[in-house]
């Protein structure tokens, strides 16, 4: 697991098997747009309709959302709401918890239901958490050799001058 | 917690700005949001009441552009700073990278900066943090203002580690981008040093 100091690292490989997972989500839940974000408000994978979408806000908004539901958790004695829903005139967000480090966001309309998007999502969740789990495991033993393959490892002042330039 | 995706080759920072209530967090982020250059900036959120206290948080992306191939993303926040929203708080603070603390100049706030900064601590501890490993900078906010605490004082209650520390004026703009830049360089620093 993921300590509160350490950095989430994404890999390529890992990148893409979260892909293959989401797409295939997308395509048997019948939704319309499908992101994943960790739960500070990162957002780490996106697919579907989303070029109309500020998907930078919603990644934040569902981190905050997160946040707060799991606060109003705490207090009433439970861990956490693993599952939330927000129903809307024409299209539903569904938002799920994996493996307890990142939030699963479902947006569909009238093409899909409730039902089926919480069907699909349970079956995907165990699949996605394993990518998850196979990363922190990558990122621990890379973390080991501190630098090694950091591209910061090799920053200079310049370079961060130049950044405000 | 930062976040170095080397599919997108991008990375994620997450700093958060500080204070007491109406310290001048919310026109922090403003300002930066005025004077950046459109595609360098998402748009900013702000969850707050109908009288324009913050709620929860203000949220602001910025893109600062690229180091070794890398793009560079800050995600700015605030917290709201009134006492009551202590939970709120509590929650703008995970995976932070970096601190603002913004300290209201006036006089009669000076109680008010040194509560907000001992909750700032307290609430830092619960997440699993120490400020004094967390890249810190304090802005002294306000100093257009007459009845203003004289900086040496300030620094003396409310900085006596010596972190980086600067004057500025949230509404002018001054000291604003100063204060960004600064926090910036410390966080990419320790991210550096493989933090």
């Amino acid at each position: 697991m993921l300590g509160p100091q350490s950095s989430l690292v994404m890999y390529d490989e890992e990148y893409k098997r979260i892909m293959v997972l989401i797409e295939k989500l997308i395509r048997e839940s019948n939704s319309k747009v499908i992101f994943l974000v960790d739960k500070n408000g990162q957002l780490i994978a996106a697919t579907g309709e989303t070029e109309h979408l500020d998907t930078t806000s919603l990644a934040s908004l569902t981190a905050g959302n997160i946040a707060a539901t799991g606060g109003l958790a705490k207090l009433i004695g439970e861990k956490e709401f693993s599952i939330l829903f927000h129903e809307g005139e024409k299209d539903n967000i569904h938002i799920s918890i994996i493996g307890g480090r990142v939030i699963l966001v479902v947006i569909f309309d009238e093409r899909s239901s409730l039902g089926l998007v919480r069907l699909r999502v349970k079956k995907a969740s165990k699949e996605l958490e394993t990518v998850f789990d196979d990363l922190a495991t990558k990122s621990e033993s890379h973390a080991e050799a501190p630098g090694a393959d950091s591209p910061f490892a090799e920053i200079t002042d310049d370079d961060i001058d130049n950044l405000f330039n | 917690m930062s976040f170095i995706n080397y599919a997108s080759r991008e990375i994620n920072c997450k700093i958060v700005y500080y204070g007491p209530g109406l310290c001048g967090k919310t026109t922090n982020l403003q300002f930066i949001y005025n004077k950046t250059a459109q595609d360098a900036k998402g748009k900013m959120i702000s969850l707050a009441t109908e009288t324009e206290r913050t709620l929860f948080f203000d949220f602001l992306p910025l893109a600062l552009g690229e180091i070794r191939g890398f793009k560079t993303r800050f995600h700015l926040y605030t917290v709201p700073g009134q006492v009551f929203y202590d939970a709120s708080r509590k929650l703008i603070l995970k995976g932070v990278d970096g601190v603002v603390f913004v300290v209201d100049s006036q006089e009669e706030r000076l109680d008010a900066n040194i509560e907000s900064l001992e909750n700032l601590k307290d609430n830092l501890e619960e997440q699993g943090y120490q400020l004094e490993k967390l890249p810190f900078v304090i802005q002294y906010n306000k100093r257009d203002l007459p009845n203003c605490t004289p900086v040496e004082e300030l620094r003396k209650l409310l900085n006596p580690e010596g972190v980086p520390d600067l004057e500025a004026c949230a509404t002018s703009g001054e000291g604003i981008f100063e204060t960004l830049k600064m926090v910036a360089k410390l966080v990419l620093i320790d991210l550096k040093k493989g933090g």
